[in-house]
């Protein structure tokens, strides 16, 4: 066990756990922010995708100790003042259905136009490979996206 | 979470002198359940104007929590912007709650209908009675009821104290759907919010005071048990408490947390009798099947005597593997063991199986369970079985305290319930113009029900009726079904029996259309020119509803139009839950292995209830199945599955995803299933193309193995 202190959307938090534990178990259990899902344990889905320092990483196989003294932003963090532009795309496109990859989505899209305000359609691509989603919202994915960045329905 | 009985809710309106309360019998749309009659309670009227609609089925991404509430609203002449949505877990008053089979809106379309309609027509009566005006002079519109002539209007929230008091009408006249208000639009999915900001709670995310983990050790030998373990190890890391036994074939770590409770697995030293499935492999399987292939089996629908007609003779065999959900949310279900009783809080399309088979393995009645339904990060099948219930009961049990049973991702893959793998062998004789005269196509898989120990009435799976039926009238034409059997573990997955019964005879097709040198989508039209009722048990195949559809989609994806060079199509169309669904795909091949650039989809499925829904089911059906069809591939070696995570049980991703057009045919019947209907078509037609484009036929699934 060890006492780490990192930077959860805004706030400063300690936690007491063992070092290796992954992030994504830290944020849902140890902190209750449960918006970070679990999907696979490998990084092999992006379910679990938040923000460390500005960057997307995979919290299921990121331990803890390696975000020690970071910033990490989950789904909570990002709307946090209010839907997002890119939270309201992904309603006006009618994005969700079970959801419950959504969270991990919209965090790598963020991440992608926090750095590329208005990525083609190769860009979003790359940005949003990692991110399995099995009810198939990837097209509608790529439209929020685009609406989000103020490309309307350009392609 | 889950609704009051009828009684309570009268009890609860009386005690607060208000509250109109729709309670009536209904039946059930499903015409196989036990139950013919059983006590409904959708709807409450509040007098502050709220109006809660029930939701009897279980939301797993289909938009159900919507669609349904927008029938009762429809006929109740709701303001949709009064409807506040509420969750029934299990329970006496809706009948079957199964969420399956693309069956919620097409069974619970008239009850949800006659909901609404009752408890407009009683409003409608309060309205008149105390205006002192006859009711034809009142109408209902947009939450009021209304008195032209004297221009005066009521809330039904200001109304439900006289509704409350009036006799039920046993008969009400139901909208026509030219006046549809709701039903038809595009309205915005209720559960959208609350998914993008990462507040809707799924399974997973439930919390319990004083809640504990459990993962479970579970033999990789299909059938294997425990034979001992050692829990030294586990034990030492920190916040592991219980390590137990669950069953016959598990071992259960429980902890304070998910992460020591997985560590505390992973050091778990559980030692099996792995039994008589230790060397099953998947070559194995297959040949068993083959085996079987020359029994008779049961005919599913016989027209002539293909045997009997002449001509020039064509067959082929066609093959696919058993394949795995993996719905994103894996298992998982969260249990409180309270002695005489037990509440679970599950992500199940089966609230009602899990109440009686966690009854049955904690030793108590049905009523003294309690199973409220959570949102499900996807289904596909996976929650209708009740494994994980069962488990998170049992170690609740063992430790008297709530407890989370989690699946990881290899746990899904490798423990969980696959579509069956099946063989099939098609043959026809084809006339002179290369039409088929007579055709017969015999299906040999396993029986899921049949495993499960469910009636297998005549030897035919309960699924085939749904799932394998004609598509077209040919003279002479037979569909056989033989039952094989298996040891490795059956589920019903997306489309069930439908898209190994599509891929077959919808390449079978394709092989013919060649074989007559014709162009494959006129050659179907040719197929499908005289109208004709085909009668498939209970379902009667219109073949004008199916030419309907293949003209749709052909006629958008502008089949008669050239091609840019290199970019090949292919069509395939299928019927099953009661739908028509035609699909056209336009590939390019790259390195041998095909792009899919476009698929246009038509659909005739009655009525449509929300078109932005129905889009997201089938473009998500679409991309489900071309995951099936590239890759999907679940292998045994040794009795273990070999796949155990998205690396090499890997579904379609953003950069393999086409673009997918939906069409919908306007129509006034009722509506029928769709959740499923989108995903069988889509690898036979992935298939045409690419023999299109290569002169390769693909006989065995997945296509990249």
């Amino acid at each position: 066990m060890a006492d780490i202190t990192l930077r959860v959307n805004g706030s400063e938090k300690k936690v007491s756990v063992s070092p290796e534990t992954p992030l994504l178990w830290v944020l849902r259990d140890t902190l209750e922010l449960p918006g970070t899902k679990f999907g696979c344990g490998a990084g092999l889905c992006g379910a679990c995708t938040v923000h460390v320092d500005g960057n997307p990483i995979r919290s299921c196989s990121t331990p803890v100790s390696q975000v020690a003294g970071k910033s990490v932003t989950t789904i909570e963090g990002l709307g946090a003042n209010g839907l997002q532009v890119l939270q309201q795309a992904w309603i006006a496109e009618e994005v969700p259905q079970c959801g419950y990859c959504q969270t991990g989505q919209i965090m790598s899209a963020a991440a992608l136009l926090a750095k590329t305000p208005n990525p083609t359609d190769d860009q979003i691509t790359q940005a949003m490979n990692g991110n399995l989603c099995r009810c198939g919202t990837y097209e509608r994915i790529r439209k929020a996206i685009h609406r989000a960045a103020g490309n309307g329905g350009a392609r | 979470m889950s609704p009051l009985s009828r009684r309570e809710f009268v009890g609860a309106g009386i005690a607060a002198g208000a509250g109109l309360v729709i309670g009536f019998y209904l039946p059930h749309g499903n015409g196989s359940r036990k139950e013919s009659f059983s006590p409904n309670a959708y709807l409450r009227i509040a007098p502050d104007n709220r109006v809660t609609i029930v939701v009897a089925r279980s939301e797993m991404g289909q938009g159900i929590r919507t669609a349904l509430p927008m029938i009762l609203a429809e006929e109740l002449e709701a303001d949709w912007k009064q409807i506040e949505i509420e969750q029934a877990g299990a329970s006496t008053l809706f009948g079957d709650q199964t969420t399956g089979g693309s069956a919620s809106i097409r069974t619970t379309w008239d009850p949800m209908r006659k909901a609404g309609a009752i408890a407009r027509e009683m409003l409608i009566s309060a309205a008149a009675l105390t205006w002192g005006v006859p009711r034809s002079a009142c109408a209902a519109e947009s939450g009021h009821i209304k008195h032209a002539a004297s221009n005066r209007s009521l809330t039904y929230g200001e109304l439900v104290d006289k509704a409350a008091t009036l006799p039920i009408p046993s008969d009400v006249t139901l909208k026509q759907s030219k006046d549809y208000k709701i039903v038809g639009q595009r309205l915005a999915r209720v559960d959208s919010p609350a998914k993008v900001r990462g507040e809707a709670v799924f399974g997973i995310d439930l919390r319990l005071p004083g809640i504990k983990y459990a993962l479970l050790s579970r033999c990789p030998v299909i059938g294997g048990k425990v034979s001992g373990f050692d829990d030294k190890e586990s034990k030492k890391i920190s916040g592991v408490g219980y390590v137990g036994k669950i069953g016959d074939s598990a071992v259960a770590v429980v902890a304070d947390s998910v992460w020591s409770a997985m560590e505390g697995r992973r050091t778990l030293n559980v030692t099996w009798d792995e039994g008589a499935n230790k060397d099953l492999n998947t070559a194995g399987v297959m040949a068993s099947l083959k085996q079987t292939a020359s029994k008779k089996g049961v005919n599913l629908y016989s027209a002539g005597e293909p045997a009997k007609v002449s001509g020039r003779h064509i067959s082929a065999e066609y093959s696919l593997p058993f394949m795995a959900h993996a719905p994103m949310e894996p298992g998982n279900c969260t249990a409180h063991f309270e002695g005489s009783k037990c509440e679970l809080w599950a992500p199940t399309q089966v609230p009602q199986d899990c109440r009686d088979s966690v009854a049955t393995a904690i030793g108590l009645d049905p009523d003294q369970v309690k199973v409220n339904v959570t949102l499900m990060g996807g289904g596909f099948g996976r929650r209708l079985e009740h494994d994980y219930a069962v488990e998170a009961a049992l170690v609740s049990k063992a430790i008297s305290s709530p407890v989370k049973v989690l699946w990881t991702r290899e746990d899904d893959m490798r423990s969980s319930t696959y579509r069956p793998a099946s063989l099939h062998q098609l043959s026809a004789t084809l006339d002179g113009s290369g039409l088929p005269v007579g055709m017969t196509h015999r299906i040999i898989a396993p029986s899921i029900s049949g495993q499960k120990g469910q009636p297998v009435p005549n030897g035919v799976d309960p699924d085939l009726p749904d799932e394998a039926g004609p598509v077209y009238g040919i003279p002479n034409y037979l569909i056989e079904y033989v039952l094989a059997e298996t040891p490795v573990p059956l589920g019903w997955m997306r489309s069930v029996y439908a898209l190994q019964a599509a891929f077959a005879l919808e390449s079978f097709i394709d092989e013919l259309a060649v074989a007559a040198g014709k162009d494959p989508l006129k050659y179907r039209l040719q197929l499908l020119a005289k109208d004709q009722d085909l009668t498939y048990f209970t379902t009667i195949w219109h073949t004008t509803r199916m030419r309907g559809v293949l003209q749709l989609a052909a006629e958008k994806a502008g089949w008669d139009k050239p091609l840019p060079a290199g970019h090949y199509r292919g069509v395939a169309c299928f019927g099953c839950f009661a739908s028509y669904m035609a699909e056209v795909v336009e590939i390019t091949m790259e390195n041998d292995q095909p792009r899919v650039h476009r698929v246009v989809a038509a659909v005739d499925c009655g009525q449509v209830v929300n078109p932005s829904i129905l889009e997201q089911q089938i473009q998500g059906g679409i991309v489900y199945g071309l995951s099936n069809a590239l890759r999907a591939k679940i292998t045994i070696e040794k009795g273990r599955v070999v796949q155990g995570n998205f690396d090499d049980y890997a579904p379609l991703r953003m950069d393999e995803t086409p673009a997918v057009e939906v069409y919908a045919v306007p129509s006034p019947e009722a509506p029928t299933g769709i959740g499923e209907p989108s995903v069988p078509p889509i690898a036979p037609a992935l298939c045409n193309a690419i023999y299109a484009a290569t002169k390769k036929r693909i006989r065995a699934l997945p296509i990249l193995s």
